[in-house]
């Protein structure tokens, strides 16, 4: 390798680099630091702040360092007098209409300017003339502005146009009118829109929700993990006096590089929200009251030991670290029951014998960019997981062609080459043919390839462009997870998967969904495939009311598929303890004992995210009021049972114990493997239900995040039809919609969506319109309200 | 989430869509946006208030298949997009240094009194808009000069400017 290397000089010592890299890449490399503003390693090179002029020996005038390749021989000053001069003139030229109102700026003590300025800056200006100011838009819930600090610099405008492939930000006016925003008084609609705060060097574009809060110096800076969406996103986490104040990326090129989701970023403000309980509380007769944990903690155990263990039902948020997931389902085995589950808005559980070790991605993050083709199936990759939205993004943007068959034409940050819309039944149809067209020979119980009556040349196109790529990929969604025909769906991607060559993975629908199957959070298998005697899955558990439920940091109206039925299920039952972060009226209604147990950021733990990895964190913030974290009221628990090895000292135990149960494991791909009875699939005579989680209410930290509820994608809960099935329907005129199934009905805003299929009627769920509702997939009736 | 259901290009008018398929077939298909100016351009010609409303430049937005703020910025960059609705005939001054030396002050201020309007301002019966800035418009040699409606002026006296602007107001009533 080394003979394609060039060897130049910098402020007199050799450094070796790629001929082509920018100086300012090499220096860094080399440990000597150029001072810059528009530069940045994600984003294209704009070089238009001037402020990285370094000497170039033999060239008539300085070089901007980030826009200067390197070539073999070069001799660069960094620090020389004409590289100082020049950096000195262009900070003074920064500095002419920067209001200098560090004082009252949440950038002050962690500013570029400001460190810029303060080697390079004079200690008094020589501009005298009045300033400009930049009047603020208010561009949405998560940003604030304060233009009048900016300088230019347009990373924020590259962001959009690169990263976040929705161009928000731009340059109005020119010359000394020139300004940075929206133009128009408009909320930033990318998932992503909160790395402008990163990449803005200055006070101009800072965290709404933390503005004002705490100065830079006084927080303290620790990681941990996003546990929203599976990713498994890096971050910091900065609080001040044990408070949350704001959320941070962290670095990891190999899962979100220096990127954070909007949701991942603002969701901390939920962890303080109202509702948050702090205390445990105890049903008697004359209403809820608080107690004491010792006397919560009896009380759970005197009622779920009197219960018979095969009574006891468990619904375990998918959010949950691993190691509340492996204690919980351990003390749950203990008491006699295998009716655990965390798999909460899933309805099809035909094949559950059959699937993989977890359901992951079957390769890693990173390894997305480099697909030459890949086709999404049931999934709004961009709100689902923003970061895999990102690295597909950037596979299109390398040539290679995304694709999708979807339940709506969701929106991606960039053109699909292909795009089916379809019902339930007839995205297996479509599947099907398409396994067909790809040359894999189908069971006859997953053949629905001749009852396809979408548009064949679309399958066509998406079969061609698979054969001709190299690298490519299928990958199931949460929308295709969570519906009714799930298992299809998974059986006819591990038969192109065995017969074509092309890969297929499982995009994660929550945080710790991969850790919820190692740690045997399931009815069918114990900790890292252990065999256990099968106990019921979500769906029967709820069907009738059981004994007794136990439930951690679920809401089931909004965490569970069949809303109304969980709740009339939990109400049916004579014990139900609640361990949550928050308390509702609607928790209040059914449960008989809640216990406090930290959220977010409280608490130490584990996520496996959806590559398989263990990624370890521990408490950031302090726990509120009585708060306990999750392990650790497990551990109390297992030994009021009486049970034996619940004699942990620290989460990290809890961990390795169950990492040693993991240390043997098979090998294992992502496909479903075995003799498995599908299901027949009907005809779709009704009117049917079709939902995806709105994600911006995914779970129970989320869904209180303050500011992120402001976004328009948060209220999203409109029903979506056709306007000839409206049409059909006689209610093209209505504006709002009376929706039934069964006993249950909810009006709702409708939005007409061409893209919606014939026949079907999209709602998102986890919407508190959908909470009213039945089960997410299936029959619905619509009329005008 | 999906994508709405009706498009921002309806709104506009058929003969303006008929001159920027024009344009757009001059420029290779992977150029699109290269037609924004003359686009724009049609658009402002053919409003009643003769400016570019933030809905037009969105209709043309995607139209041509750029991003909004996008062509908010080549609409906000040069002088001759109107981004507020004007007057029906548009003067402007020149007012750089070879005008000035000849007396574009003076112009500028007899039209103002004469207008009733400032510099950037319309009369109230919507019949002229007086341009608030204009740079030399490469007519030196006939100092001072205006430009009304595309329509350059030279050699101007008070005269000759109220002669002009009788002119409009009359083929206006
Ligand atoms: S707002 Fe910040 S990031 Fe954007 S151009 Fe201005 S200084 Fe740069
Ligand atoms: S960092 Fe080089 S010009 Fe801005
Ligand atoms: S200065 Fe007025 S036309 Fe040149």
């Amino acid at each position: 390798m080394s003979d394609d290397l060039v060897t130049i000089e910098i402020d007199g010592k050799p450094v070796e680099a790629k001929p082509g890299t920018m100086l300012i890449e090499v220096a860094e490399a080399a440990g000597v630091t150029i001072p810059r503003f528009c530069y940045h390693k994600k984003l294209s090179v704009a070089a238009n702040c001037r402020m990285c002029m370094v000497e170039v020996e033999k060239a008539p005038k300085p070089l901007p360092a980030c826009a200067t390749p390197v070539n073999d021989g070069m001799k660069v000053h960094t620090s020389s007098k004409t590289a100082v001069d020049a950096q000195k003139g262009t900070m003074e030229f920064l500095l002419i209409n920067h209001p200098l109102d560090c004082p009252i700026c949440d950038q002050g003590g962690e500013c570029e300017l400001q460190d810029v300025a303060m080697g390079y800056g004079e200690g008094v200006s020589r501009y005298n003339e009045g300033k400009r100011v930049v009047m603020d838009k208010n561009i949405g819930p998560l940003v604030a502005t304060e233009m009048t600090r900016c300088i230019h610099c347009t990373r924020c405008v590259r962001f959009g146009e690169e990263i976040a492939g929705m161009r928000e930000l731009g340059a109005t006016g020119r010359g000394e009118n020139m300004e940075i925003g929206t133009y128009i008084e408009k909320s930033m609609a990318s998932e992503m829109s909160g790395n402008v705060i990163d990449l803005c060097p200055v006070g101009a574009l800072t965290a709404k929700p933390s503005r004002f809060a705490a100065r830079a110096w006084e927080m303290i800076e620790q990681p941990t993990v996003a546990p929203h969406d599976g990713v498994g996103s890096n971050l910091s986490v900065h609080t001040s006096n044990g408070e949350l104040v704001r959320v941070v990326p962290n670095e990891n090129e190999a899962i979100n590089e220096t990127w954070l989701s909007d949701r991942d970023r603002f969701s901390y403000e939920g962890v303080n929200a109202s509702d948050r309980l702090t205390k445990p509380m105890i049903k008697r007769e004359n209403g809820w009251r608080e107690c004491s944990w010792e006397t919560a903690l009896n009380e759970v155990t005197d009622n779920l030991v009197k219960i018979n263990g095969a009574d006891i039902s468990a619904l375990i948020s998918p959010t949950s670290t691993l190691e509340e997931m492996y204690l919980a389902q351990k003390y749950l085995r203990g008491l006699g029951s295998n009716s655990i589950d965390s798999r909460l808005r899933q309805v099809d559980f035909t094949d559950q014998d059959s699937m993989p070790l977890f359901p992951w991605l079957g390769c890693g993050v990173d390894d997305l960019e480099k697909l030459d083709a890949a086709v999404l199936i049931g999934s709004d990759a961009r709100m689902d997981h923003p970061i895999i939205a990102h690295r597909l993004r950037k596979a299109w943007l390398a040539g290679g062609k995304v694709m999708a068959i979807n339940p709506i034409a969701y929106k991606l940050n960039h053109d699909l080459h292909a795009m089916l819309t379809a019902s339930p039944a007839q995205m297996v149809s479509g599947l099907a043919l398409l396994a067909t067209k790809l040359g894999a020979k189908l069971p006859g119980s997953l053949d629905y390839a001749s009852s396809f009556k979408g548009d064949e040349a679309v399958v066509e196109s998406m079969a061609e462009t698979l054969k001709a790529a190299e690298n490519s990929m299928l990958l199931l969604g949460q929308y295709a997870m969570n519906s009714q025909y799930a298992s299809h769906l998974r059986g006819l991607l591990s038969q192109i998967e065995a017969h074509c060559n092309i890969k297929f993975g499982y995009l994660p629908d929550s945080g710790n969904t991969t850790g919820a199957w190692l740690a045997g959070c399931l009815p069918h298998r114990g900790p890292a495939l252990s065999a256990v005697t099968d106990g019921k899955h979500v769906v029967d558990m709820l069907a009738n009311s059981d004994k007794g439920y136990f439930l951690w940091n679920v809401e089931p109206e909004f965490d569970c598929a069949d809303p109304q039925r969980a709740l009339s299920a939990l109400q049916g039952a004579s014990f139900v303890v609640a361990a949550t972060s928050f308390a509702t009226d609607t928790m209040k209604s059914y449960a008989n004992v809640l216990l406090p147990i930290s959220a977010f950021s409280e608490s130490s733990g584990t996520l496996v995210n959806t590559n398989g990895a263990w990624q370890s964190f521990n408490a950031v913030s302090n726990a509120q009021g009585e708060a306990r974290p999750g392990w650790k009221v497990l551990r109390v628990l297992g030994n009021l049972a009486q049970q034996s090895g619940f004699d942990y000292t620290s989460s990290t135990q809890v961990r390795d114990e169950l990492k040693g149960m993991c240390t043997e494991l098979p090998a294992f791909s992502t496909a479903v493997t075995g003799e498995i009875k599908y299901a027949l699939i009907e005809d779709e005579p009704q009117l049917q239900r079709v939902s995806s989680t709105n994600n911006y209410r995914s779970d129970a930290v989320v869904r209180r995040a303050a500011a992120l509820q402001r976004t328009p994608e948060a209220e999203d809960s409109a029903v979506r039809m056709n306007s000839a099935e409206l049409a059909k329907l006689g209610l093209n005129e209505a504006s709002q919609l009376e929706l039934r199934q069964g006993m249950h009905t909810a009006s709702v805003e409708v939005v007409i969506d061409e893209t919606v299929p014939a026949g079907c009627l999209y709602l998102p769920a986890a919407t508190e319109a959908s909470a009213q509702l039945g089960t997410a997939f299936g029959n619905i009736e619509v009329k005008a309200s | 989430m999906a994508e709405s259901t009706t498009r921002k290009a309806d709104l506009l008018p058929a003969d303006v869509r008929g001159e920027i398929d024009h344009w757009l077939g001059r420029f290779p298909d992977d150029q699109r946006q290269s037609a924004v100016l003359g686009a724009l351009r049609s658009v402002q010609h053919h409003d009643p208030q003769h400016y570019l409303s933030t809905e037009m430049m969105d209709a043309v937005a995607d139209y041509i298949g750029m991003s909004e703020i996008a062509v908010y910025e080549v609409a906000s960059f040069y002088s001759m997009y109107n981004l507020e609705p004007v007057g029906k005939h548009e003067i402007s001054v020149c007012t750089n240094i070879s005008c000035m030396l000849r007396g574009s002050d003076e112009i500028v201020d007899h039209l103002e009194k004469k207008l009733d309007i400032k510099l950037g301002e319309s009369t109230t019966d919507g019949a002229i808009f007086l341009k608030k800035e204009e740079e030399c418009l490469a007519a030196c040699c006939g100092a001072p000069m205006m430009q009304v409606d595309h329509v350059y002026h030279e050699h101007l006296t008070i005269e000759k400017v109220d002669q002009i602007v009788d002119q409009l107001r009359g083929s206006h009533d």
